[in-house]
């Protein structure tokens, strides 16, 4: 005798039981939208919609407004069409700080990436405690910027700097180093501050790259007699590529808008030589109460950071393609 | 105490019979005679229940002020019948929050300006010509960098409060071993005397860096004492490209390189008290408070003897140049907001806080890093009980000048100091910038300021 198929017996009573009756009342006007994809995916979405509108889509809207006015604190001001633009491209602290901010941001991006690389690929291996130190690895990234850029600046102090002492002590130096007080060394001192800061978030993002590469591939690269940089530069870096884009356009947008680091480092200084847009802005548009101007000198970051985000979804589009 | 007719007529006395105390409680009281009105009726006005005054200062570089006026809060909020709240901040915040609070019209009811920041922000803070012009004639009349400051076209825009004297802290013994009996009065003999201090590690110590205290209040004198100016009289004019200012600038570079530590480049307000209390630099332009932190903190700041470092400190003012002596000190003075629902209530508060026995509280705290409003504060008697080092500041507020000059001290003025023009003037010269290039660069930038 064959089995009846399991539940067609049985099953026929509890399907009865199971569905509803015809003459049974259907779910309700929540159940119904819940179970709508389209409604329940827009309730889902509407906090971070909220959110976004609020504290980026509004801001940025009242930012372009403001540029394109004479606003001042306490002043509605009226519209003066790309009169504050043109103003700051004339003036040459402006035009200061737009360099500081490039260099400041390739030079930074440029160590964060080598190192965060290296230290990626150090930690892609397995040894005792690799637990502890992707972990603690992390710190300089979540140590708030304003607290560990004091803890830098007291290391860096014009007067009773504990890098100078300690050069001095070993006999490395003669007069201590102008670290703060000369242009130059502040600037160096600030993009070295800032790849401290900004290398464990691309080596955590590179290593989370690296560990979906199958090893397999290194082994038998490494049969076929590749040697490590071999290894490296025709197995592993045309897999993190697409990765390694990624975070370093997000670096380049955290980057070339900073304002934390320099504003409790030198606040600018020594005259001016470690301005950022972002200090600058800030400069004119709170200390100074022109808010239109202000607004106009931090909107120049936008068609640079605008470009930057544009060839990397050029560059991604094509890797995929590829 | 003085008497005064209010509008209906009746007279305020401390003796009040229940006819004029029925006419004058409650909120005609504080209208018709403010704060004597209030303290002659012996009753709070009926301000609503649940009202709340907030006031916001800098934090001050003498605490102990801070905590006479957090001490005296409860006893406003008594005298007024509503809550008054102190709220003290970092200086260098101070913008950011007005800024904010205009901006979004709402924030604290009361806050500490500097400078000429009525000017900056006349269009959000109510007129208290009522309340100053009561304080000028009871207390013989403010210091004249006052009405420049707070006084915007005839109008009080800002309440004087008092004034943060400078002069020049300097380690007496050091100077005498190297040969002065007195600290120098004017630039050259300085110059001749601080490159052997600086040779045997006791350099003059200054800012050129972007700070709102320590920075301008030295390099704007150093141009006017050498005959330099931003602007012609009339303030439209730029005329800061001149011999004097060629000169002051000349001058700075060599005393720079010779006398100073020029890590000063990278220093805030708050680097050259550190450096002068660690002996590491014999002298440096600062308000008192070098000298007051050192005596109350004698056992932890001593010289190289061992001994309480505040008994080898003097002061003395910044020296003349080939044009004369000239100060600029921070003036601070405080405002009520426009968006303030407590308008009333607000400058009744400013009142009670200029009271005599209040203010004088606060007043002997400072033990003279302050100046008060006016000069009947030159008389308290606390002037007499101060070390001989801080009497000079006794008198210092009389002579001083606001930046802008010469012309007046307008918004426009305030952009050019907040772009720190005249302090990177010297910066750029200190750092190699040819003398003429530097003060070309600086009228540069201050036409875009004055005749944009």
């Amino acid at each position: 005798m064959k089995k009846p198929i399991a539940g067609v017996s049985g099953g026929a009573a509890g399907m009865a039981a199971a569905l509803p009756h015809t003459g049974a009342s259907r779910p309700g006007r929540m159940t119904r939208w819940l179970e709508s994809e389209r409604l329940l995916a827009t309730l889902l979405l509407s906090p971070a919609i909220v959110l976004l509108g609020l504290f980026i889509a509004y801001p940025f809207v009242m930012g372009v407004w403001l540029s394109l006015s004479n606003v001042s604190v306490g002043n509605p001001g009226e519209f003066v069409g790309l009169k504050n633009f043109i103003k700051a491209w004339n003036d040459s602290i402006f035009r200061t700080a737009f360099w500081n901010t490039s260099f400041y941001t390739f030079w930074a991006t440029i160590f964060k990436l080598a190192l965060g690389m290296w230290l990626a690929l150090l930690l892609n291996r397995s040894f005792r405690g690799k637990r502890i130190v992707r972990a603690s690895m992390l710190l300089p990234f979540i140590v708030p910027t304003v607290l560990s850029t004091f803890a830098w600046r007291w290391m860096f102090d014009p007067t009773f700097s504990v890098l100078n002492w300690m050069l001095y002590q070993g006999g490395f130096i003669t007069n201590k180093l102008p670290f703060l007080s000369d242009g130059t060394y502040a600037m160096w001192c600030a993009i070295v501050i800032n790849t401290w800061r900004g290398m464990p978030f691309f080596a955590i993002t590179l290593l989370a790259g690296l560990q979906t590469i199958s090893p397999d591939l290194q082994e038998a690269a490494s049969l076929d007699g590749a040697n490590g940089w071999y290894r490296f530069w025709h197995v592993t870096w045309p897999l993190l590529k697409p990765v390694t884009v990624v975070v370093v356009v997000f670096s380049i947008i955290q980057t070339f808008s900073d304002f934390q680091l320099i504003y409790v480092l030198t606040g600018g200084g020594p005259a001016n030589a470690t301005h950022l847009l972002a200090t600058y802005a800030y400069q004119i548009g709170i200390a100074t109460g022109l808010l239109g101007e202000g607004a106009a000198i931090s909107l120049f970051m936008l068609p640079v950071l605008f470009i930057v985000v544009w060839l990397q979804l050029r560059y991604l589009r094509r890797l995929e393609g590829a | 105490m003085t008497t005064e007719k209010r509008e209906d007529g009746t007279s305020n006395s401390r003796q009040v019979d229940r006819r004029t105390f029925i006419k004058t409680t409650g909120v005609a009281a504080g209208v018709a005679g403010g704060i004597e009105g209030i303290l002659a009726a012996r009753r709070a006005p009926a301000f609503a229940q649940g009202t709340k005054l907030h006031w916001v200062r800098w934090v001050d570089f003498i605490p102990e002020s801070d905590v006479e006026l957090k001490r005296q809060m409860p006893e406003a909020s008594k005298a007024l019948g509503a809550e008054c709240v102190l709220e003290t901040i970092n200086a260098n915040d101070l913008q950011a929050r007005i800024t904010a609070a205009i901006q979004s019209g709402a924030g604290a009811d009361i806050f500490n300006f500097q400078y000429n920041w009525a000017h900056l922000y006349q269009n959000a803070v109510s007129d208290v010509s009522d309340v100053a012009n009561e304080l000028g004639k009871a207390e013989g009349g403010f210091y004249e960098i006052f009405p420049p400051s707070c006084n915007v076209n005839g109008k009080w825009l800002a309440l004087p409060h008092a004034i943060v004297g400078n002069a020049v802290s300097y380690r007496k013994s050091w100077l005498k071993e190297a040969g002065a009996t007195e600290y120098p009065k004017t630039w050259d003999a300085a110059r001749k005397l601080f490159p052997a201090l600086k040779k045997k590690g006791k350099p003059y110590g200054q800012t050129l860096g972007h700070t709102f205290g320590d920075s301008p209040t030295f390099t704007y004198p150093m141009l006017w004492a050498f005959g330099g100016a931003e602007t012609d009289k009339t303030g439209k004019k730029v005329v800061l490209n001149s011999k004097g200012a060629v000169d002051s600038v000349k001058f700075m570079q060599s005393f720079w390189k010779d006398s100073c530590d020029e890590g000063g480049l990278a220093w805030d307000d708050t680097n050259n008290n550190r450096a002068f209390h660690a002996g590491e630099i014999s002298a440096t332009l600062n308000g008192a408070s070098i000298y007051i932190v050192a005596k109350r903190q004698k056992d932890r700041i001593k010289d190289e003897k061992g001994e309480p470092m505040y008994l080898d400190i003097g002061h003395a003012p910044l020296p003349a140049g080939p044009s004369g002596a000239y100060l600029l000190f921070l003036n601070q003075s405080h405002a009520v907001m426009k968006y303030s629902k407590n308008q009333k209530l607000a400058k009744d508060f400013l009142r009670w806080v200029h009271k005599k026995e209040n203010y004088g509280k606060w007043f002997e705290t400072q033990e003279g890093y302050s100046a008060g409003a006016t000069k009947v504060w030159e008389n308290n008697p606390m002037w007499g009980r101060l070390d001989e080092p801080l009497k000079m500041f006794r008198t210092a507020a009389r002579k001083t000048r606001l930046f802008g000059y010469a012309g007046p001290s307008t918004a426009k003025a305030t952009e050019a100091f907040t772009k720190y023009i005249v302090t990177d003037m010297y910066a750029k010269a200190v750092q190699g910038m040819k003398a003429e290039d530097a003060v070309k660069w600086a009228e540069g930038e201050l036409k875009k300021v004055y005749e944009a």
